[in-house]
């Protein structure tokens, strides 16, 4: 298991290998908005938070295709699936490595690009925490999309179409947790929902990803 | 150790390709499969793999002990040829990959980006894995596809070691590699009448 997740940390870290893909899309994001919308920082620091979700979700999904794809074409994905480790914790350790290489950067590199978008000063711990804990169902319901599309060629379309529903709770409470940090109101409620749905797709979805990935691979 | 192979029928895509597939293979035997192009001889080896499920018949042995090498060998181009081997290695949890990169005189070429490799080279490399997984039935689709001369030499070598070790060996292959205890099983006979299988949801998965 700890093999396979530095093999994948070190193969987003080569040449080629994605990392940063996620962090640079946020960043074009984020400093393009305040173009699009004009200079008023009043008006950016209201939509600061929805805006900064908005792009860690875009971001995040940028780079879901590569997770099984590039194993499936060069045949390794076979070769992991008749090794001794289970498919259900190869998904999870997949999953873990696509966090650590695309929502780990982001949640760290939010609090720079909140700055840009005039967060107000209170909302930056309430943002930060909600990308920490509603980052990683990201990558885990990316996983699932991307073990449902792993045989199709150009799935990436397929692959959005079918995980952009399933993202939409966790970009609404996460949006919800660092909107209430921002206005200063209390955002335990929504942290805890939030939590709860990080929870439950890291419990429940590898089973359904391996379930997925076994008929795919057929 | 005995690979007993009974009455197995396999499909691909929901179609039966092969039926009544039986063999038996002891340890230190090799079984040559051998048929046209598109007669299933890739469909039967990722059956036994345990990489799809057969429509019918049994399998002796686990899934566990077996490990599969097939048309693609599974490289990362930007990990060295070292990395490559040792990744599999902790995967098998074994803990030598020396005697592979002996074996097919790797050992040039031991730091260097897999993706630097030519296609024969990357091929010794994709057969080397077979070495560092530790399993005793070696499962191979063409292993030979751009190979040179030596090279196959060599691999006929590193098989007939795994023979004698106990090993067993079950190949798709049109090349003689020269073996001792080498069995063919010709699957032209085998071959599954075309009908809809009853299972029409499976169709749609």
């Amino acid at each position: 298991m700890i093999a396979l997740l530095n093999r994948d940390l070190r193969l987003a870290m080569r040449a080629g290998g994605g990392f940063g893909l996620g962090l640079s899309f946020f960043l074009i994001v984020v400093v393009l908005i305040p173009f699009g919308v004009g200079p008023e920082t009043s008006l950016l620091g209201r939509i600061a938070p929805g805006v900064l979700w908005v792009a860690a979700l875009l971001a995040c999904l940028l780079s879901l295709d590569r997770m099984f794809a590039l194993d499936f074409e060069d045949g390794s994905l076979d070769l992991l699936v008749t090794s001794p480790l289970p498919l259900e914790g190869i998904i999870t350790v997949k999953a873990i490595a696509h966090w650590l290489t695309t929502g780990l950067p982001l949640v760290a590199a939010a609090p720079v690009f909140a700055l840009l978008m005039s967060l107000p000063a209170n909302g930056y711990f309430a943002l930060v925490l909600s990308l920490l804990i509603g980052t990683p169902a990201l990558s885990v319901i990316g996983a699932f999309g991307a073990a449902l599309t792993v045989g199709i060629k150009r799935g990436g379309l397929l692959l959005s179409l079918l995980v952009l529903p399933l993202y939409v709770p966790t970009l609404i409470f996460g949006a919800e947790v660092a909107r209430r940090g921002a206005e200063s109101q209390p955002y335990t409620s929504p942290l805890l929902l939030l939590a709860g749905i990080s929870f439950a797709a890291l419990a429940l979805l590898p089973f359904a990803s391996a379930a997925v990935l076994r008929v795919n691979l057929r | 150790m005995e690979l007993q192979v009974d009455k197995l029928c396999v499909a691909r895509g929901g179609l039966a390709v092969l039926k009544d597939v039986s063999f038996t293979v002891k340890s230190g035997q090799a079984l040559v499969l051998r048929g046209p192009n598109g007669i299933g001889k890739t469909t039967l080896l990722r059956t036994l793999a345990g990489l799809q499920p057969a429509l019918s018949g049994r399998v002796s042995l686990e899934a566990e002990d077996m490990v599969y090498a097939a048309h693609v060998d599974g490289i990362k181009t930007t990990l060295t040829v070292k990395e490559n081997l040792v990744f599999w290695a902790q995967i098998f949890g074994t803990k030598t990959i020396d005697q592979a990169i002996n074996a097919f005189s790797l050992s040039d070429l031991i730091d260097k980006p897999a993706g630097m490799l030519s296609a024969g080279q990357k091929r010794r490399l994709g057969l080397a894995r077979l070495m560092v997984t530790g399993r005793p039935v070696w499962i191979l689709d063409e292993p030979t596809v751009s190979l040179d001369l030596t090279a196959v030499v060599m691999f006929g070598d590193v098989i007939q070691t795994h023979l004698e070790g106990g090993g067993l060996a079950i190949m798709a292959t049109h090349i003689d590699l020269g073996l001792k205890n080498a069995m063919s099983l010709e699957l032209g006979g085998y071959k599954a009448v075309s009908a809809l299988q009853d299972d029409f949801d499976e169709a749609f998965l």
